[in-house]
């Protein structure tokens, strides 16, 4: 961790708690080397044939007070990673640290003082709040669960909680089946806050609802970390998203972090071709800018099977710019610029890594010569 | 689901303390999915009637032995003057029908059939009854074990099941009602005999209810609510008993209501092939178990309880039937 990393401050957060604690840089959350591999079990006696590596050794850190976003296909571990840090899983291999403590193998009984400084937002608003407990019951279950009595009151800090979140307090009474999905998101960001957590995982927190009711939540999120000087880990696919909560962007590729930069410099300039691709392609709204730029990078077929990756650098089935070395050595996560760490033997943006290795693989050339044609045509028009 | 909500009072933009304030007087009030399945039961016309006619059954059998004594019904009574000696069958049509005995008299003794009905009441839905609570009671707690922990937790409790199915239930229920002898558990005559009937039943339908809870824990487990109750630092029980089992009370009820009818025949079997409810006691079984010997001098003998049986079978299936309509729409 370099002291340049560091400078980076939260953009979007103005509160000043929130940015003073990003310039301390302090770190929240120290992931190395983690790992979750699930075993594939077959036959009578449940023989191990196999393992889905569904995160394959993962490192970065979440700073006090920032936003960490994690993009990525579906199937790239995203998911996973965001359950192994709030030890949901039990990782198979590395080290989870939060505040300096190692979490990795605590059992449930030691981990529950964690619990209430780590908080999940869920995916699913149908499916994260139970049917038959009123939203009291749901919003109060950390209360009851952690034993804490908070001040004036469970029913009180109830409401006021629905209140922080933009909910009518008087829902207490109500199921989640009246709710819409906007409102149960509501519910369930409001349920994460009860306890005062310092790190909010957020898996996919808006991918289930509605375009318009998403940046209402991405909003209320983003005022919520300006007030009470959360930290968030935002997991999600959607990269308009991703790059308006964000201070600093993981993108992950087959349970490996590919490139890991400052927002700015991530969006500014992508340096592994993955990055790349998945950049171009964001839908341009304004029909006018479409025109201009329009580079989009199709990548051919679908991720690897994560029970069998590729050898060396996981992305040279598809990258276009795939060379001998990038099927036979995995490439490290380097820091090739200040604040923006790349796995990759031929990053873009940045001087060759592997320069004497210029021959490209069969695929990659075609990839790279269909690449070419398409922006042909495309600026033809 | 698209319940009305009533939204009468204070409007969603007041402030936390106004609001607060006026909690106790507001008008809004979730309602919740019982409520909604009330709602819907209310709507359907043969699941209420079958549910009236239970609630009835129900008083009937509990209130059996005052309805008697206000009536001065007694099950027991023989009048042997009611009685044709030659044919053993009651006088005149209709098995001895008469005011005084407004479902006729059995054959032999004379008995008021009104009364053994009514005192066989409460011996098939107390069998019943606490068959099906049984094996609620251990299919519920069996299957939620299998369905929450899985493993090989789920391999012994799903193999356990099997080989209940396995089982030649009715021989075994034979062989164990008549190898229990008086004195069993210190109870003898027809505690004995009721709690015997209790126990063969629930023991062996247990698995029944065992599988659909273990199926319905299974596929809610994997649902987020369970993972952020966790993430909170929940246990095991807590999760299978505050989050998992309120989802499960429909299904259990439905299925409960709709294996009573079920545990009300298997009684009538059990005393119909001698080794239930042993007489003078009245039950329907042991009355139509009678009645094949009878049925050509007296037809109405095996009409009478039988009509008992079809009529409690039927309401209950009909209740349970709307019940499962009403609690989970979804599964028409």
């Amino acid at each position: 961790m370099s002291d340049e990393k560091a400078v980076s401050i939260p953009q979007q957060s103005g509160g000043t708690q929130a940015k003073d604690a990003g310039a301390d840089g302090e770190i929240l959350l120290k992931v190395t080397g983690l790992q979750k591999h699930f075993p594939i079990r077959k036959g009578l006696l449940q023989r191990q044939t196999g393992a889905v590596r569904a995160v394959d050794g993962i490192d970065f850190e979440v700073r006090k007070g920032e936003t960490l976003g994690v993009v990525g296909e579906s199937g790239c571990g995203k998911s996973t990673m965001g359950r192994l840090i709030t030890r949901l899983l039990e990782p198979t291999a590395g080290t989870v640290e939060f505040e300096g403590r190692d979490i990795t193998h605590l059992s449930t009984g030691a981990l529950r003082p964690m619990r209430r400084d780590v908080q999940m937002i869920f995916q699913d608003p149908y499916s994260s709040l139970n049917p038959r407990h009123t939203i009291g019951t749901i919003v109060s279950a950390p209360f009851r669960l952690q034993g804490v009595t908070p001040e004036g009151g469970v029913k009180k800090e109830v409401q006021r909680l629905l209140s922080v979140v933009g909910l009518n307090p008087e829902h207490y009474n109500r199921y989640p089946h009246e709710f819409s999905g906007g409102q149960r998101q509501r519910i369930g960001i409001a349920r994460a806050l009860a306890l005062n957590p310092k790190l909010v995982v957020a898996d996919e927190p808006v991918s289930a609802l509605d375009v318009s009711i998403q940046a209402q939540v991405v909003n209320l999120l983003d005022d919520l970390q300006e007030e009470l000087g959360l930290t968030y880990v935002i997991i999600a696919h959607d990269l308009s998203v991703v790059r308006h909560v964000s201070d600093r962007i993981a993108v992950m590729y087959l349970g490996k972090i590919v490139e890991l930069a400052d927002r700015n410099a991530l969006y500014k300039a992508p340096m592994h071709p993955y990055t790349k691709a998945l950049l171009s392609a964001v839908p341009i709204p304004d029909p006018k800018r479409r025109k201009v730029k329009s580079e989009r990078i199709l990548l051919k077929g679908d991720v690897p099977s994560p029970i069998s990756p590729p050898s060396g650098c996981r992305f040279h089935t598809r990258c276009w710019k795939a060379t001998q070395i990038c099927r036979t050595t995995e490439p490290p996560l380097l820091e090739l610029r200040p604040g923006q760490r790349v796995a990759c033997h031929h990053p873009e943006n940045s001087e060759d890594q592997a320069p004497q290795d210029t021959e490209l693989l069969t695929e990659a050339r075609q990839a790279a010569a269909e690449l070419g044609k398409s922006s042909d045509t495309s600026s033809d028009k | 689901m698209t319940a009305p909500i009533e939204t009468t009072g204070a409007e969603a933009g007041a402030q936390p303390e106004a609001v607060l304030a006026g909690v106790k007087k507001s008008q809004i009030e979730g309602r919740s999915l019982t409520q909604i399945a009330w709602m819907r039961f209310k709507r359907d016309k043969v699941a209420m009637a079958g549910g009236v006619v239970v609630v009835l059954l129900v008083l009937m059998a509990v209130l059996s032995k005052p309805i008697q004594w206000v009536f001065g019904l007694d099950p027991n009574k023989f009048n042997q003057d009611l009685i044709d000696p030659a044919l053993l069958a009651p006088k005149g049509g209709w098995g001895g029908m008469s005011w005084e005995h407004p479902l006729g008299v059995d054959p032999q003794y004379g008995r008021d059939m009104l009364a053994r009905i009514i005192d066989g009441s409460w011996v098939s839905l107390l069998v019943a009854g606490g068959a099906t609570m049984l094996s609620v009671l251990i299919g519920t707690v069996m299957g939620l074990l299998a369905g929450y922990y899985g493993g090989w937790v789920d391999s012994i409790i799903s193999r356990m099941m099997d080989t209940f199915l396995a089982f030649p239930l009715l021989l075994f229920a034979i062989s164990i009602s008549a190898s229990v002898q008086d004195g069993f558990f210190g109870l003898d005559g027809l505690p004995l005999r009721i709690c015997v009937l209790i126990f063969v039943i629930g023991f062996f339908s247990w698995p029944y209810i065992g599988r659909i809870v273990r199926a319905q824990t299974m596929s809610l487990r994997e649902r987020e609510f369970i993972e952020a109750a966790r993430s909170m630092g929940a246990r095991g029980p807590y999760v299978v008993f505050r989050e998992l089992l309120p989802n499960l009370v429909a299904p259990i009820i439905v299925y409960s209501t709709l294996i009573i009818p079920t545990n009300i025949l298997f009684e009538a079997s059990l005393s119909f092939l001698g080794v239930g409810i042993a007489p003078p006691q009245a039950s329907w079984g042991g009355m139509l178990s009678n009645a094949v010997d009878l049925y050509t001098a007296d037809p109405q003998y095996m009409f009478v309880p039988g009509l008992a049986i079809f009529i409690t079978v039927l309401a209950f299936n009909l209740l349970g039937d709307g019940l499962r309509d009403a609690l989970d729409p979804r599964s028409k």
